[in-house]
């Protein structure tokens, strides 16, 4: 064998196992299918307190993925927090009186958008804004407010 | 007495003066090095041979330390994880801990640090030998470009070769990572690639960890080529260069790992 095909042999093997390393990551590792921008719309809801929610975090209906945060920011009018999601387009049938919570994934894990459906007939269009939204859970407020629930039950 | 001080004086500002020059001069010979070669890259694209021999020199030559050290990163990771999320009820996501850190630290880092050591010492006593046996003004007096033989090539194999050589540490060190976790320590198989899957993301995370081991492969490249070249063509000089490529090569990854790291994740 020589020299150059012994390096041929090399080189291709070498290309073999990044390709198969890349298949491996963008398979198992990392979730690829959310790179691919889906047809999507936009929906936004307002929140007093978004916690640790972060752009790119998903959106779910009884939790399975139905869009991403696109953006978070402060709405000038009412300076609560904007929340603008990219909702897929099968997803389109969302009624006008569904709310929107920002929830956490097990105890430890990331926050996400959870939609709960309503009853109206009417749908939300694409710029559509959810009605009735849940803030993310913040543990020094629930902790303060077990603290006075518990001295009022002390002073019974 | 107050002459001498004056004198001290001037001479510790000449010192800090020539410092400066110096290290200006040898930025700017680094520089003219980078752009006598940008030319001669396109020509190297074309002689395949000459590319796929490098590339084998530079990638393939590193495959087995690149495979042992992910393999073993990857373990330590899963290790250490493991034990420290035990302690929070939360050893699933050791499968996010791991991949996290390999592909946006790990990976491209380490495996940059090794491709120094490996192939970039390689590259420098290659061309300073070529150099101190003259085969270099050899070339020049056959018309024969050493930019375009010698350099362009080599730097155009690393520049290959290192992207390639972290993709597959990564891919190592989350199999060691799962050696590890699941198959020793017991933690659930769904739930440590399921974690994963959903936390790492393919543009923000793994595109830029590429990205971070393309401009490792440059620079490693440029400095261990640059050394090559330019070393003194003695066999002291050849080992002393040797050495400054692997400690310079490292030394400036790190550095730009952390401003490459404060651009891409902050």
């Amino acid at each position: 064998m020589t020299r150059q095909v012994k390096a041929e042999i090399g080189v291709g093997l070498l290309v073999l196992m990044t390709l198969i390393s890349m298949v491996f990551i963008a398979l198992k590792v990392s979730n690829f299918n959310a790179m691919q921008d889906r047809p999507s719309y936009q929906l936004e809801a307002l929140f007093s307190n978004v916690g640790g929610l972060t752009v790119r975090a998903p959106v779910k209906i009884s939790g399975v993925t139905i869009g991403r945060v696109g953006e978070i920011s402060i709405d000038p009018v009412s300076y609560r927090a904007k929340v603008v999601m990219d909702i897929y387009n099968e997803y389109d049938d969302l009624p006008m009186d569904s709310s929107a919570s920002i929830l956490t994934s097990g105890l430890l894990g990331s926050q996400y958008v959870g939609i709960e459906i309503g009853g109206d007939e009417r749908v939300l269009a694409d710029g559509g804004r959810f009605g009735y939204t849940q803030s993310a859970l913040v543990l020094e407020n629930l902790i303060g407010r077990l603290m006075v629930s518990l001295t009022e039950g002390g002073d019974k | 007495m107050k002459t001498s001080m004056m004198h001290t004086a001037t001479r510790s500002i000449a010192w800090l003066g020539s410092i400066t020059l110096g290290f200006l001069q040898s930025l700017g010979k680094r520089a003219f090095f980078v752009w006598a070669v940008i030319p001669a890259l396109p020509y190297s694209v074309w002689r395949i041979r000459l590319l796929m021999k490098q590339v084998y020199f530079a990638g393939v030559l590193s495959l087995p330390i690149i495979l042992t050290a992910g393999l073993f990163v990857g373990m330590v990771l899963g290790l250490q994880g493991h034990h420290i999320l035990t302690t929070y009820n939360s050893e699933e996501a050791v499968g996010t801990m791991t991949a996290l850190s390999l592909i946006r630290e790990l990976g491209p880092v380490v495996a940059a640090l090794l491709f120094a050591g490996r192939a970039g010492s390689a590259l420098t006593a290659e061309v300073g030998l070529m150099k101190s046996t003259e085969q270099l003004s050899a070339l020049e007096m056959m018309a024969v470009d050493p930019m375009k033989f010698v350099i362009a090539p080599r730097i155009l194999a690393s520049i290959i070769a290192l992207p390639m050589l972290a993709m597959i540490f990564i891919a190592m060190g989350v199999f060691g990572g799962y050696v590890v976790s699941v198959g020793w320590l017991g933690v659930d198989d769904g739930a440590f690639w399921a974690q994963m899957s959903e936390q790492v993301d393919w543009q923000d995370d793994v595109m830029n960890g590429l990205i971070k081991a393309i401009v490792f492969g440059v620079l490693i490249a440029i400095i261990a080529l640059y050394e090559g070249y330019e070393s003194v063509p003695t066999s002291e000089g050849v080992s002393r260069a040797t050495t400054r490529s692997v400690v310079h090569a490292s030394l400036v990854v790190l550095g730009v790992d952390f401003i490459l790291t404060s651009l891409m994740f902050t």
